[in-house]
């Protein structure tokens, strides 16, 4: 079996797993399951966005947790709103979930097209340092604006509703995440498959090259880069429902170093590496962290394994390299 | 707000840049002469301040304790450059960010297993307590002693590098990494000592500012952090960068957080105007980063041309 139909197979048991492990906690009455299965889903999706930039166009961006902030805390302020009756700018707050994920999609994507105009004209340490320090400037803002919460964060007291289903039920809450997952999925797909896709390995590949071709390396990247942006947004959106709560941890350093590890755990560029990766932190998570408090040693041990003896995370390993890699 | 204030938070803000400087000068060589990236770099300021505690307490000792953080985290950066950092050079960055991030996770769960989860205290050498008249103002006499400190380490510092042939090596190093190879440098051993100088630097760091924070586990990553926007103004690879850098970063830090407030007081309320102030004045350097990258992508000064 060649490693193109094996990636397919794997993908395919992978997403099945993720549908039929929680399905299998509804009917045995295990919400924390459902839960913990909805928080690999969003993980996911927050990781997706990320490997449009790091995995397609190589740009290791040091700071989604910024996105994955932002956000989450339109979400929070929305709710904050709806539930006070106060309004913001001028405008209401929501608790709706589809005009909520409009603006926080809109906002990263904003964000994401100015950090990325600025941190593009630079490469290699300094664009891994730069968007770092876009993000902890997110962060130490989010921490001393006392408004929202400040260091204490913000509840949202209620979580937010999508039209046709209890978001307050864990299966429906699941359902939706796992949907805009796949969706998520599809997108990934199709642009590493446009030419928009193939233009930005390119340039991945070998920056001149693409130049001469006609490809301009600034803007297909830019591009790439509020894409993925707006993804990760649109994950931190639904995180801060799901946990009810969005506090400056979102945006701190770990997390951006978080969704880079559960790319790495998947494998780069790999269509389920973000979902693979996700499965292996959260279940890594759960189960070491009932053996030990002291979990993120192995998880370190692990991981430095990976980085030094396994490069192609758990896609790589089963699938064999990839493709285009 | 009198003139003596402003005095005083120009020291502390001096005093926080020669210790950024510390941290910095180690993550700067270590990438200028190797071109690696190490986030672990936080680590070894940690262990040297948990160390430091841990030595003085047991001797009742200061100094005893300086010198067992600063030899510890030397020891451990050498352990460490040899066991992981060794395979990374040849690696891009991405695999040193992951690597190193996986090392920060292990020495943070294991300076919490050996000593506990509660934070260290490390008292200020008796001879330093207290504070020293500077004219107009009465200045704590530690902080003083730091920035005398922080001025003699560079200065050793420029003088290893400038002057001895350990020096010469380490900026042969720098400029072309297989010439020197060639030329029957051992050029293992070379990043190793590069490599546990920067550790010891970072421990020294760690340990001195231990005496006025308190030692826990994570205490090193934001300074790492710090260090990084150093050495990105700076120019990443240049010791005189990351001394202005540090400089910079410190002071206008500091001042930010004690200057903003009151400015923003003239126009708003009072509580408004904390608010305002703080959340500008913690975004400050790194706009000041944001600035200098797009003026001067490479830094104020740049190691390689």
């Amino acid at each position: 079996m060649d490693s193109t139909r094996k990636e397919w197979l794997l993908n395919a048991l992978i997403a099945t797993a993720l549908l039929a492990v929680p399905l299998w906690a509804l009917m045995a009455n295990e919400p924390f399951i459902i839960t913990l299965a909805t928080r690999i889903a969003i993980l996911a999706i927050a990781a997706v966005g990320l490997n449009i930039a790091l995995g397609l166009g190589g740009m290791v961006s040091f700071g989604h947790a910024l996105y994955l902030g932002l956000g989450g805390y339109v979400a929070g302020i929305a709710a904050h709103h709806a539930f006070s009756g106060t309004t913001v700018l001028g405008l209401p707050g929501t608790n709706q979930m589809l005009p909520i994920w409009a603006i926080a999609m809109i906002l990263s994507g904003a964000v994401a097209g100015v950090v990325g105009a600025l941190s593009l004209r630079t490469s290699g340490i300094f664009f891994i340092m730069i968007t770092l320090a876009f993000a902890q400037m997110g962060f130490f803002f989010t921490l001393s604006w006392p408004a929202y919460g400040g260091e204490d964060g913000l509840p949202i007291f209620v979580r937010n509703q999508f039209p046709g289903l209890n978001t307050a039920r864990p299966w429906d809450m699941f359902l939706l995440s796992y949907a805009v997952l796949i969706a998520a999925l599809i997108l990934f797909a199709m642009l590493r498959a446009a030419r928009f896709g193939a233009a930005l390995m390119a340039i991945r590949q070998n920056p001149d090259r693409a130049a001469a071709i006609g490809i301009s390396p600034f803007g297909i990247k830019l591009v790439g880069f509020i894409i993925s942006g707006m993804i990760t947004g649109l994950a931190g959106a639904m995180m801060a429902d799901l946990t009810r709560f969005v506090s400056p941890a979102m945006l701190a350093w770990t997390m951006s170093g978080e969704l880079i590890v559960i790319i790495i755990l998947g494998g780069v560029g790999r269509l389920f590496g973000p979902v693979a990766g996700a499965a292996i932190l959260v279940g890594f998570e759960v189960f070491f962290g009932g053996l030990t408090e002291h979990w993120k040693l192995w998880l370190g041990l692990v991981l430095l394994g990976v980085v030094l003896f396994a490069r192609g995370g758990l896609i790589g390993l089963l699938a064999g390299r990839a493709q285009n890699g | 707000m009198s003139l003596a204030l402003v005095l005083e938070q120009l020291l502390n803000g001096v005093q926080f840049g020669l210790m950024l400087f510390l941290m910095s000068a180690g993550l700067t060589l270590v990438f200028g002469v190797m071109g690696l990236i190490n986030l672990a770099h936080g680590s070894l300021y940690m262990i040297g301040a948990f160390l430091c505690a841990a030595v003085s307490g047991i001797t009742g000792n200061f100094w005893l304790g300086l010198m067992g953080g600063l030899t510890a985290a030397a020891a451990a950066g050498a352990l460490i450059e040899v066991l992981v950092i060794r395979r990374l050079y040849v690696r891009d960055h991405l695999d040193q960010v992951l690597a190193t991030f996986a090392l920060i996770l292990i020495l943070s769960e294991a300076m919490r297993l050996i000593f506990g989860p509660f934070p260290l205290y490390l008292n200020v050498p008796s001879a330093l307590r207290g504070t020293v008249s500077l004219g107009i103002v009465d200045y704590s006499l530690y902080r003083l002693a730091l920035i005398g400190f922080g001025i003699a380490v560079a200065l050793g510092l420029w003088v290893l590098i400038a002057k001895t042939r350990l020096g010469i090596r380490i900026r042969a190093g720098e400029s072309d990494r297989e010439m020197i190879a060639a030329l029957g440098v051992n050029i293992r051993a070379l990043y190793t000592i590069v490599f546990a100088l920067g550790a010891a630097l970072a421990g020294l760091a760690g340990a001195l500012v231990g005496a006025i924070q308190s030692v826990q586990v994570g205490m090193g990553e934001p300074v790492l952090i710090l260090a990084f926007v150093v050495i990105v103004i700076g120019g990443i690879g240049s010791i005189k960068g990351a001394m202005v850098g540090a400089l910079l970063v410190g002071v206008i830090d500091t001042m930010g957080r004690f200057l903003l407030p009151r400015v923003f007081a003239a126009f708003l309320d009072t509580s408004q105007a904390m608010g305002v102030g703080a959340a500008l004045a913690s975004m400050l350097i790194y706009l000041l980063m944001a600035l200098v990258l797009i003026f001067r992508p490479k830094g104020l000064f740049p190691a390689h041309g």
